[in-house]
């Protein structure tokens, strides 16, 4: 088995009452295309949002790349090499394509902006969005805003992708399109964490899957093995 | 370089009317109307750049004020002494509060800066050294050589402040804090996890604004010759800052320049041929108009015309 790039154990996160998240504890390895799933309010992006740091863990451990990073706020850990997308888009929508990608270059990577526009005009074409480079983030259509998340994601340099329900809401050739996207950048040696509930891209993206409801792990396998699972069938149709 | 022949120009043609033979009464218009360009050019550099919306600029400048008028009245200080302690006040002001306040978003941010306001006034108010709610009469010292008169010496020394707070301003907003600050205006979810500091970048922006809102109320004291707490906390000034931005436009430096130069001159020219009561009508009905017609305020209408014009 490959080099542990991300180990949580036994997380967990309360909202007031509510236990959002209960003891999840999962191992992703360096390379590894990693889906999570799960009802809605099952706690997956409350779980990326504590390894991002956009919020802590109030137990357990997280470790990336064998520094423990619980503690740590999220711009620090984005330049450890954790990037995500976000679910709802949040591009920063009075700056161009283009400028977008200069944040994290400037912030995370700490380019100089002649060579940061270079790399971003690069990571633009591979996701077909140069012509779009100086149009206004808020004139976008939603699938460019997807890319763009990606794009931005990109940008960082990052070890770890966590993308966020990149594909909600495509049609089924955009689907196609972000998730050869996707393909790409694990090609080129970048962790990817799956969170989608488009089913049919989940299962022909992931090499491992992990199930979560209501805040607890319900099981972790192989794709075929996951849409065979009761508990799995349980969770999402409520039989 | 356009840009600091530009200021060159400016502060040798106040320096020219300085020494010119023009009315008095210029001067001490044009006085208050270089306050607002550097209250406004504070303002909008976290109001503007980072979002923030600060509703106690009064708190700033009025700080700015005593801590000159303490080292006034203790040692006699300098003008130049008395605007490096009002930045140094303003400065330590803007971190205190910045670090109480700006975990704090949109409304409730705003909230709490105006709370800053009461609590200085009140401060002022129970502190006798200053004059507490009287106010101090304060004796301004001989004029320096070139000048005739002090309204003069404050003008050119105003211009001045405002070429620093505008340069200031104009190299936060090409630097890498400026590209931060939009980010964190946008989204600040997104700006954090794209590696942008946002708490700390908040707090420089939120210093350097005190900074210069201090600076800026520090030589009020000797402009009035006198000091009380109700008029130098007064909510205009902190109304004042942040109408100008919005009338100008906030996503560039110019914009709080032209916002105060349009509403300071108006509102100077209300109060001699009106009423001083209605000058701050005026702010309301301008801010009203520009928030509803132009929220991009007169650059913005600039940069929509030369669009057009340009098809």
């Amino acid at each position: 088995m490959a080099e542990k790039l991300l180990q949580v154990s036994n997380v967990s996160k309360h909202f007031g009452g509510f236990a959002a998240l209960t003891e999840v504890s999962l191992e992703i390895a360096e390379g590894e295309r990693f889906g999570l799933i799960g009802p809605n309010g099952s706690g997956k992006t409350t779980l990326i949002n504590c390894i991002s740091g956009l919020l802590r863990n109030e137990s357990g451990k997280i470790v990336f790349n064998r520094k423990e990073i619980g503690g740590l706020p999220a711009y620090q850990r984005s330049r450890l090499g954790i990037a995500r997308s976000f679910q709802v888009p949040r591009p920063f929508h009075t700056m161009s394509v283009l400028e977008n990608l200069l944040v994290p270059s400037a912030y995370v990577v700490h380019l100089r902006d002649s060579e940061g526009e270079t790399r971003a005009m690069e990571i633009l074409k591979g996701m077909g969005l140069a012509d779009k480079a100086q149009a206004l983030a808020s004139q976008l259509s939603q699938v460019e805003l997807r890319k763009l998340e990606l794009a931005r994601a990109m940008a960082a340099k990052p070890r770890l992708l966590i993308s966020d329900e990149a594909m909600a809401g495509l049609a089924g050739n955009e689907v196609d399109e972000v998730l050869k996207i996707l393909f790409d950048l694990n090609a080129q040696g970048i962790t990817i964490i799956m969170i989608e509930h488009i089913m049919q891209a989940v299962m022909r993206f992931s090499q491992r899957v992990v199930c979560l409801d209501a805040g607890k792990i319900i099981c972790e396998g192989t794709p075929a093995s996951i849409v065979k699972n009761a508990d799995v069938q349980k969770a999402y149709l409520g039989a | 370089m356009k840009f600091w022949i530009s200021c060159l120009v400016v502060a040798l043609a106040a320096g020219g009317l300085a020494i010119s033979g023009i009315n008095e009464y210029f001067f001490f218009a044009a006085f208050v109307v270089l306050t607002y360009i550097v209250l406004a050019t504070a303002w909008n550099i976290l109001g503007g750049y980072a979002g923030y919306v600060n509703f106690g600029t009064s708190a700033f400048f009025g700080a700015g004020a005593y801590a000159a008028v303490v080292l006034f009245q203790a040692l006699g200080a300098p003008l130049a002494v008395q605007i490096a302690a009002g930045a140094l006040t303003g400065a330590a002001l803007g971190f205190g509060v910045g670090v109480m306040t700006l975990r704090l978003r949109g409304i409730f941010f705003a909230i709490a800066t105006v709370a800053v306001v009461f609590i200085m006034e009140t401060l002022m108010i129970n502190w006798r050294y200053v004059g507490g709610a009287t106010g101090l009469q304060l004796q301004r010292p001989e004029v320096m050589a070139p000048f005739t008169t002090y309204a003069r010496m404050l003008f050119v020394v105003m211009t001045l402040m405002a070429i620093t707070a505008v340069g200031i301003a104009r190299y936060i907003q090409t630097s890498w804090l400026g590209r931060g600050l939009r980010a964190v205006r946008d989204s600040e979810e997104a700006a954090e996890a794209n590696g942008v500091p946002t708490l700390r970048l908040k707090l420089i922006a939120c210093v350097v604004s005190g900074a210069l809102m201090g600076a800026a109320g520090a030589p009020m004291p000797m402009y009035l010759s006198f000091i009380e707490p109700a008029s130098t906390f007064s909510l205009n000034y902190a109304i004042g800052a942040l109408a100008a931005p919005m009338i100008g436009g906030t996503i560039h430096w110019l914009g709080p320049v032209i916002g105060a130069i349009v509403l300071a001159s108006l509102q100077q020219i209300v109060t001699v041929t009106i009423s001083g009561e209605i000058n701050v009508l005026v702010v309301g009905v301008l801010l009203v108009l520009f928030v509803i017609l132009a929220p991009d305020g007169i650059l913005g209408l600039f940069r929509k015309w030369l669009k057009s014009s340009s098809r």
